[in-house]
């Protein structure tokens, strides 16, 4: 693990507007991510940790505080930029994968490697999830667990500096969730993608190099495991 | 849904609305015309005679089937106004020495009805007085019978016997240069030497009269009298007209609102489908809760029922006020006294009940299928929508296409059928443009056939009675008249099997320039020297071929009969007529070289000078200008055909925006999530809008060759709808119209994308990637 962070969070803080409520879903989070790393953050749902995975990918603002990625002030970066930002450093996996219907899991693949800077080819992304036979497959022929591992693959094809995920075995049984925790896995070790990974699981903190605890949109704990789990051995 | 509640309302509105201006003007002018004719005791059949004894009233009235009958003295008379240079001509008609005619009868708008004592009073037509600004008081000059006349004006007045005030032989209505002017019956009778006679009756039939055998028994009454045939109400000229106007307003009334409803509820339609379908969450909930589908549907039919009424109601109040409007340009062209406006229930119950049903069906419908789910089926998300590799990648291309394009071509082939409605109905917009519009490119079309390639002289007289040739020469020693030529018109019957036409045959000098007849390709052709020529129109009806024979009876002289083999056919857009070389016709009459007008080139600086001359000429019944006669034309038809334009225009962009912003609010609703996660995935706005408003361009695109194709079929059957022995409606389209049509689609797409666009640059990405949309 290099030291130098790639994510420097300070003081962030966000407070939604529902109607005429105001909901606190960050009280200024003090974090550092560093490259490389494979991070869990772990809390019930509420705790904000969807809110702090969203302001690191540039979809959400913050109302306080400043993320900065490698020395970027994403705060601060307008709408442009922060597409750019999405475009060519992050890679995402959410909890209902997102796929377009309309393309097949190659295609959807191509989607992201069409418009990236340094991508691999999209059948390469498949192989790595174990898809490498499913290429033309559209989302309606495929399992949920596959659909998951076209999103990673889709995720990984742009080559990306992060890998930010949400819930990503959320929908899944614990079965097909382990064979996608090793997709982002191995990733992580093979690519050295740095990886934040988010989830109510606290089984799934085995496997990461750090834990971050969120509660009431504050962190109550950063751990750290001297050994890591692989997540085969991992159940739930 | 804001926005597509209104676009479903405006929908409904501009149909609803289309239909109830079309059905209550129809309504109200057929109700109006009724109401006159019945009031006013309009006559049922009509015939003009050369003069008989008083005393032949009596045998008149004695032909079963009829009521009762008014003898007249009619004759054209020539009018001089004022400070008005130009000849005018009219019709001068008798009123009965006592009281009011029983049939036909005036409505005074104005002043009184002449004084039976004084020789020179005069009621003159309300269309006449206003373009001349004539009123009770005013004096105007008459040449009756020859002899110059000083007329004082006492009334001003409308009858249903000219409802339509065109003179015979005319295009359009000209209220400046023809009138309608009635007098004392003894005035006139002695200026005609009538005293005691008559020369034109009008008959009231009783209820249930044979038309038929009681115009067999007053032809025959009448014929040692120079009878000239008699005819019923629907030859009547002022008659006919207004048929042939109701006809067309008749079919537009039908098309239109068809095209308009249709379009309408099949929006509705899709677009309640789709609103009850996106709410099938809430649906689910309210059925958890225990809510029975009977209703769960109640809610929903409630609320589209809602929609509806605010729409139809919209629709009425709106198509009646443009009801009115479209009813007063027609009370310009048509001189009834009074409007009497009406809506039927019937056209009310009727739209409410097409547009609510349609509603209704895609309520039902798309409850239906949100109620058969089960509550937990119901609120989990719609699983991914199945998709499979479209055909034109099959064929090629696939591997050059990119992702977005691919998207764009997978979403508008997996639902073929929904992808060609939206472009039937974008097309329909298309298609109602071109068929409103294109009735100017029609008569742009038939004007320059009419006068600029079969009558090109620059003015036309007609003669009181045939004339020598002299007149011929005095015409073209006039100053300023370049060029006479012969011009001879007959009053015939003519007849086949059981067909017969009354119509006039012109005499065509070989030699003459300025009046050509033209084969079907428009090209020019000489008179045979022998036989007749048909206008092609009249000898479809009645039924002869070149070749045929063809029974001509003459109506003016001795009357004579023959039997005349058909030359040819002719085209030509405006009346029917026969063709005879000149010298040919008058063999036939027996009459010698006699004219019966002339054709004139003149010099346009000196037309003043002629027509001081023609006023002054006794021989002169009337002038007519070409120029004139076109200018008129397109005034009696430009503020109708600008109403209509207005109208297609405005309900056609409303259907296009309404079909194009709708497609495009549904498929946003259904692609949101995707759209979303594209954003996140790094796809900029621009490149979103992309596939998004690829799909609209392509459905815009392929919808407008599909329009030109429905517009050129429909404006197809109203030219041919349109057709009558009056004139001919040639199907012509410019690529103007083609190009306007086209642009107001491509604008209201233009519109309703950038409506779109603006709600696409603010996709929520966070809501995105969560479950729902």
């Amino acid at each position: 693990m290099a030291n130098e962070a790639v994510f420097s969070i300070k003081g962030l803080t966000k407070v939604y507007r529902m109607g005429e409520v105001s909901v606190h879903a960050l009280r200024g989070v003090d974090l550092d991510l560093y490259d490389g790393e494979l991070v869990v953050f772990l809390g019930p749902s509420g705790s904000g940790k969807s809110t702090l995975l969203n302001i690191m990918g540039g979809l959400d603002t913050a109302t306080e505080g400043h993320v900065s990625y490698r020395g970027k002030d994403l705060t601060r970066a307008g709408e442009a930029e922060l597409t750019g930002y999405r475009r060519f450093h992050v890679g995402f996996v959410f909890q209902f994968y997102n796929l377009i219907p309309s393309l097949t899991a190659k295609e959807n693949v191509a989607v992201v490697t069409e418009i990236a800077s340094k991508p691999m080819r999209p059948e390469d992304a498949l192989s790595i999830v174990g898809l490498g036979g499913r290429l033309d497959h559209f989302p309606a022929q495929l399992s949920g667990g596959e659909q998951q591992r076209v999103a990673i693959a889709r995720a990984i094809s742009k080559n990306p500096d992060v890998l930010l995920c949400d819930e990503p075995t959320g929908a899944l049984d614990s079965e097909t969730g382990i064979v996608v925790l090793e997709a982002l896995e191995r990733i992580n070790r093979e690519l050295h993608t740095t990886t934040a990974i988010i989830t109510h699981n606290s089984d799934i903190a085995a496997m990461a190099d750090r834990v971050v605890h969120l509660s009431n949109g504050q962190i109550t704990e950063v751990a750290t495991n001297s050994v890591k789990k692989p997540p085969r051995e991992i159940h739930w | 849904m804001k926005g597509q509640v209104l676009a479903i309302v405006l929908i409904i509105v501009s149909g609803v609305s289309t239909y109830v201006m079309f059905l209550s003007t129809m309504d109200s002018l057929t109700l109006t015309r009724d109401a006159f004719y019945r009031e006013y005791g309009f006559a049922d059949a009509f015939v003009s005679l050369k003069r008989a004894p008083e005393s032949i009233k009596k045998r008149i009235e004695e032909i079963p089937g009829v009521q009762a009958v008014e003898t007249r003295v009619v004759a054209e008379v020539k009018l001089k106004v004022r400070d008005f240079g130009e000849p005018v001509t009219g019709r001068l008609v008798s009123l009965p020495e006592r009281g009011e005619p029983r049939i036909n009868r005036l409505y005074l708008r104005n002043g009184r009805l002449p004084d039976p004592s004084r020789e020179d009073e005069a009621v003159v037509s309300e269309a006449f007085a206003e373009a001349h600004g004539l009123e009770p008081g005013d004096e105007a000059g008459a040449v009756i019978n020859g002899r110059w006349r000083r007329l004082r004006i006492v009334g001003v007045a409308l009858s249903p016997e000219f409802v339509m005030q065109v003179r015979p032989g005319a295009l359009s209505p000209d209220y400046k240069r023809y009138a309608i002017v009635w007098m004392g019956r003894k005035a006139i009778a002695t200026a005609y030497g009538m005293d005691g006679a008559f020369n034109d009756a009008v008959i009231e039939m009783t209820q249930g009269a044979r038309a038929h055998e009681l115009m067999a028994r007053l032809d025959g009454l009448l014929a040692r009298y120079g009878g000239l045939g008699s005819y019923l109400r629907e030859d009547q000229l002022s008659h006919r007209f207004l048929n042939e106007e109701f006809k067309q307003l008749e079919r537009s009334a039908t098309i239109f609102p068809a095209i308009f409803i249709g379009v309408a509820a099949f929006l509705l339609n899709v677009v309640i489908t789709r609103i009850v379908s996106t709410q099938r969450d809430q649906l689910a909930a309210l059925k958890a809760f225990g809510y029975s589908n009977a209703a769960v549907g109640a809610h929903y039919v409630k609320m589209v029922m809602l929609i509806v009424a605010v729409g139809v109601i919209g629709g009425v109040l709106l198509g009646w006020w443009f009801g009115g409007k479209l009813a007063g340009i027609y009370m310009v062209f048509y001189r009834f006294p009074y409007l009497k406006m009406t809506l039927g229930p019937g056209v009310v119950i009727s739209v409410a009940l097409i547009t609510g049903l349609s509603a209704l069906a895609g309520a039902i419908f798309a409850v239906r299928r949100a109620a058969v789910l089960a509550p937990a089926e119901a609120l989990r998300p719609e699983p991914p929508a199945r998709y499979s590799r479209s055909l034109i990648e099959r064929f090629s291309l696939g591997k050059a296409l990119s992702q977005p394009t691919r998207m764009i071509i997978r979403s508008l082939e997996r639902r073929p059928l929904k992808s060609l409605l939206s472009i039937t109905g974008i097309s329909m917009s298309c298609a109602i443009l071109i068929s409103g519009m294109f009735s100017g490119d029609s008569i742009d079309y038939l004007i320059d056939v009419q006068f600029k390639r079969s009558q090109k002289e620059d003015m036309s007289v007609t003669f009181i009675e045939p004339s020598s040739w002299k007149a011929l020469y005095e015409l073209q020693g006039m100053e300023g008249v370049r060029k006479s030529e012969p011009l001879r018109a007959v009053p015939v019957r003519l007849r086949n099997a059981n067909s017969s036409y009354r119509t006039s045959i012109q005499g065509i000098d070989p030699s003459n320039t300025m009046q050509k007849l033209l084969d079907s390709s428009l090209e020019p052709v000489d008179i045979p020297p022998r036989g007749i020529v048909l206008t092609d129109y009249l000898g479809e009806m009645l039924g002869v071929r070149p070749g045929d024979m063809l029974t001509v009876e003459v109506l003016e002289g001795a009357r004579p009969v023959a039997l005349l083999p058909v030359a040819g056919l002719v085209k030509q857009y405006i009346g029917i007529s026969g063709y005879m070389d000149i010298d040919s016709l008058n063999r036939l009459t027996g009459e010698g070289r006699a004219i019966t007008g002339s054709l004139l080139a003149i010099d346009r600086e000196r037309i003043g000078a002629i027509y001081k001359k023609m006023i002054d000429m006794p021989a002169v019944a009337g002038t007519a200008v070409r120029a004139d006669e076109i200018k008129n034309f397109y005034d009696t038809q430009a503020e109708v055909l600008l109403f209509f334009t207005f109208i297609a225009t405005l309900l056609a962009s409303t259907i296009a925006f309404g079909v194009i912003y709708n497609s495009a609010r549904i498929a946003l609703s259904e692609r949101n999530r995707e759209l979303a996660s594209l954003r996140v995935l790094g796809y900029t706005k621009a490149e979103i809008s992309y596939i998004f408003l690829g799909e609209l361009a392509v459905l815009t695109l392929a919808s407008l060759p599909l329009g030109f194709v429905l517009g050129h079929s429909i404006s197809a059957y109203i030219a041919g709808a349109l057709s009558s022995d009056l004139y001919r409606v040639p199907l012509v389209i410019k690529t103007d119209t083609y190009a306007f049509a086209a642009a107001v689609v491509l604008a209201s797409a233009v519109v309703s994308g950038l409506i779109v666009r603006y709600r696409l640059g603010r996709l929520d990405l966070v809501e995105a990637l969560k479950a729902r949309e």
